[in-house]
């Protein structure tokens, strides 16, 4: 069972994604039902337009972000990003990642696909999806470059981890309503090479897009004049979230270096035990023991530190990344509000071809208001995402640290285990 | 003036010295010793400048009127580092075959950055309190020092006691056996079980010196992982502000977080205790060969003496049969300018006679005082190995014990934090 498509007459076409009206609806009819008698479910919480509850587009709309986390048992797509490969040519050296494709949905042909993409068809795929749902909020990419530290690109670590970041980035895509059922995202799943390279170039022309950013500027400069109070919320609170992200961020990477940093310490003890058990006789036993304590604790705080730097800060930095997107997406928002508000302004000032530009008004009302709803929407599931993943990952890491020292802990007691049954053995002593 | 912060008595005489009172006649067994407080004082010097220095106070109370549940007060008296120093010193020259116990440091060394290496920090002070206390107890329990009046008097006598120490005259030796144990020399046959045991305390030395210094930088990196967690209490409170769900998760987490930060103080501390175990140990080493160096220096001087007398009674043979067997000036010169008149041959005869009778009495002499010496000197270093086997297995246990400590206290902060993010 798919978790949405939507074919909607009645839904505002002219901002419409490409790629949804030219999806296939598969809701059958009990689904239709369900959809009616779930009331209390989408009117959660989250401020609706009243608008919006007299389109049925937008009900089902709204009632898709719902169904999604029931359907999370049910997922029908299952995308790996594995196996780095370096490629080098004449011109370039670059790495290429296996992305493997399981999937029931009826749109795709097979059920199966292998492809191999490189960063730029990421990338790309990213900018399709932000072109055709400005307002919605497309997961975030590792980073293009990293600057700092001089990492170099070919790097073990760097390749890993931004695998990993890639894996997220794909299945973020193909949990997301309406974002999974993009065509791009299709095809960059199952498209071979050549096949991807003739897609790109396909789509808006050059020009088509400078128009797009020009009016994009254009609205910019002039600015929102009566953003609604939901979105100056939703912006206050992106702003403070990103400086916490971004804190939480640093301090899980300086909590790491210290962690290594002591392990480097650390790891000398050992070793100065051993070599002094090589001058007693009496003492031999509980020295070598000490030293043989002293290592495996060691290998404990680096599995450790491991887990911080392979599951905790990734998905910190991860939403550092997203607030840059929360970000853009608010501004594509004000950016539409700000063009509807100067065409309308216009159109007081206007006597002449009132016509064509109340109807061009009414096309962008209606833009605005599809914007306005499905950032909210997905703005709502974001929220959701987040908590979940953020109160996940701490909880892990708690648990970890937990792990961590419980682990060292068995390893002291077995020394002194070890110390008592000695002296046990050598006599009477009074151990306290 | 200011005291510094007392420990318990108990805890303190239970701390260091967990085995070590040793059954039989020592102090130890009749008189309660401690060193309680310390206490800044300021002054005029010997120069008459002002100076800050600080004393420690030393009770004893007899152990039988304790028994009894009587509880007199004790008996007290105030005493400087350096009182102690003399005291030590002393000792070192009186019992040249005896390992006599360390004073604590005289300046922190081996400090984490945390820790003030000034004389006057009160951490300091406080772990040199113990220090000494621990001192007086290692002496007033040593089978041999413990009976020494001059130890006695140190406890005892407030007055005078400097005077009186030296009315004994041991600052005299003192300054010639120093000269003669830092000149070089080399003992022709060393006593093999001596050079092990000086070889085995330079391998002691070095091993714990380098784990003192790895365990400061160790306690350092260690500050640094915990007090960095404190930034995400910080941030976690901050944070739940703008948060409504997750809010009070945060917030509670938060807390814990700066709990976390904040209890590595009390870990470093108590570890710091198990440094001035091994650090009394790597002072010990210093005592240990210094009981070697004095072994070495009768050795030598039974050598020296054995080989004057062997040269001596060389000389009378040439000088009884005329014959020169080995080279020397006097047979030379004797060939060049005449021979000796016989009556000079006579009185020289009888010199060396005398010098033979004189040098075959020191050689015995030596001889004695080198195997007295070495026969006491065994027994001290036995009964020190026993000790120190004993002390530093100690050690190593009370190090573990402090390590789960940690790791029930790291369990306890994150498994409360746990809880609070799964609130979340």
């Amino acid at each position: 069972m798919m978790s949405g498509t939507v074919v909607d007459s009645s839904s505002p076409t002219a901002a419409a994604p490409d790629d949804i009206s030219g999806s296939v609806l598969e809701l059958d009819e009990d689904e239709d039902l369900e959809v009616f008698s779930k009331d209390t479910n989408f009117m959660d919480g989250s401020s609706l337009n009243t608008s919006m509850q007299t389109s049925p587009g937008s009900m089902v709309n709204q009632y898709k972000f719902e169904e999604e986390e029931e359907q999370s048992d049910t997922k029908d797509i299952f995308v790996t990003v594995d196996n780095p490969e370096s490629h080098v040519t004449a011109i370039e050296t670059f790495i290429t990642y296996r992305v493997l494709t399981k999937t029931t949905r009826s749109e795709f042909d097979s059920s199966e696909y292998e492809v191999r993409r490189r960063y730029q068809d990421f990338f790309w795929l990213k900018c399709k999806l932000e072109e055709a749902h400005p307002t919605l909020i497309v997961p975030p990419l590792p980073e293009k470059f990293v600057m700092k530290g001089m990492v170099e690109r070919f790097n073990n670590d760097f390749i890993e981890t931004r695998k990993k970041a890639l894996h997220k980035f794909l299945n973020r895509i193909a949990d997301h309503p309406i974002l999974s059922c993009s065509e791009d995202f299709k095809v960059f799943l199952t498209a071979q090479a050549w096949e991807l390279a003739s897609h790109k170039k396909q789509g808006p022309g050059f020009l088509s897009r400078m128009g797009d950013t020009v009016r994009a500027v254009a609205a910019t400069v002039r600015g929102v004049r009566n953003r609604p109070e939901e979105f100056n919320a939703i912006q206050d609170y992106v702003e403070a979230f990103s400086q916490k992200m971004t804190s939480m961020d640093k301090i899980t990477q300086r909590i790491i270096k210290e962690q290594k940093e002591y392990l480097e310490e650390m790891k000398e003890c050992g070793p100065i035990y051993t070599l002094w058990s090589g001058s007693e006789e009496e003492l031999v036993e509980p020295l070598k023991m000490m030293a043989s304590c002293l290592d495996r604790c060691c290998r404990d705080s680096e599995e450790h530190t491991q887990y911080l730097s392979s599951n905790l800060l990734p998905i910190l930095h991860e939403y550092v990344l997203s607030t840059e997107t929360l970000k853009a997406v608010l501004r594509r928002r004000d950016n539409i509000q700000a063009e509807f508000e100067a065409k309308n302004e216009a159109l007081a000032t206007k006597k002449t071809d009132s016509e064509a530009l109340k109807e061009e008004i009414d096309k962008l009302e209606d833009k605005l208001e599809w914007a306005n709803n499905t950032l909210k929407g997905d703005w709502s599931r974001w929220q959701k995402s987040m908590r979940s993943d953020l109160k996940a990952a701490f909880t892990y890491t708690a648990e970890k640290n937990m792990e961590y020292y419980e682990k060292c802990l068995a390893v002291w007691e077995s020394f002194l285990l070890s110390q008592r049954t000695e002296a046990s053995e050598g006599g009477d002593r009074d151990e306290s | 003036m200011s005291a510094a912060p007392q420990m318990p008595q108990q805890q303190s005489l239970y701390y260091f010295v967990p085995q070590m009172v040793e059954k039989g006649t020592t102090l130890l067994k009749r008189m309660e010793i401690s060193v309680a407080e310390a206490e800044k004082r300021t002054g005029k010097n010997a120069v008459s400048m002002q100076e800050t220095y600080t004393v420690y106070l030393i009770e004893t109370r007899a152990v039988d009127a304790a028994s009894e549940g009587a509880n007199p007060a004790p008996d007290s008296l105030w005493r400087r580092y350096s009182e102690f120093e003399l005291l030590r010193n002393y000792l070192l020259v009186t019992y040249p075959f005896v390992v006599v116990p360390p004073l604590p440091e005289k300046r922190a060394e081996f400090v984490w950055h945390k820790l003030s290496a000034d004389n006057m920090d009160p951490d300091f002070v406080e772990r040199r309190r113990v220090g000494l206390e621990n001192f007086l107890l290692r002496v007033a329990s040593h089978p041999v020092l413990s009976n020494d009046n001059i130890f006695y008097s140190f406890l005892t006598q407030e007055q005078s006691w400097k005077e009186v120490v030296f009315e004994t005259g041991f600052q005299a030796k003192a300054d010639s056996r120093l000269k003669a144990l830092n000149a070089t020399f080399r003992v022709k046959n060393p006593d093999k079980r001596f050079a092990e045991m000086k070889h085995y305390g330079d391998e002691l030395q070095s091993v714990i010196s380098q784990l003192l210094r790895v365990r400061a930088r160790v306690a350092d990196r260690l500050y640094g992982v915990y007090k960095v967690h404190g930034n995400y209490g910080r941030v976690f409170s901050e944070w739940s502000a703008i948060e409504k769900e997750m809010g009070d998760g945060l917030q509670s987490a938060g807390h814990h977080m700066d709990a976390y930060a904040a209890s590595v103080d009390d870990i470093l501390e108590e570890e710091e205790h198990y440094a001035d175990q091994l650090k009394e140990y790597l002072f010990y080493t210093e005592a240990l060969r210094a009981v070697c160096r004095k072994h070495e220096l009768c050795q030598f001087e039974l050598e020296m003496a054995a080989q004057d007398l062997t040269s001596k009674k060389q000389q009378r043979e040439e000088l009884a049969t005329g014959t020169v067997r080995t080279f020397s000036l006097k047979g030379m010169t004797s060939k060049l300018f005449g021979q000796e008149t016989p009556e000079q041959r006579e009185a020289k005869l009888k010199t060396l006679e005398t010098q033979i009778e004189d040098g075959e009495e020191m050689v015995k002499e030596k001889n004695a005082e080198c195997e007295e010496f070495v026969k006491n000197a065994w027994v001290d270093i036995e009964r020190f190995k026993e000790q120190k086997d004993r002390d530093l297995k100690e050690a190593l246990i009370s190090y573990a014990i402090m390590q789960i400590s940690m790791c029930k206290k790291g369990i306890q902060v994150w498994s409360n934090a746990k809880e609070c993010f799964s609130k979340m």
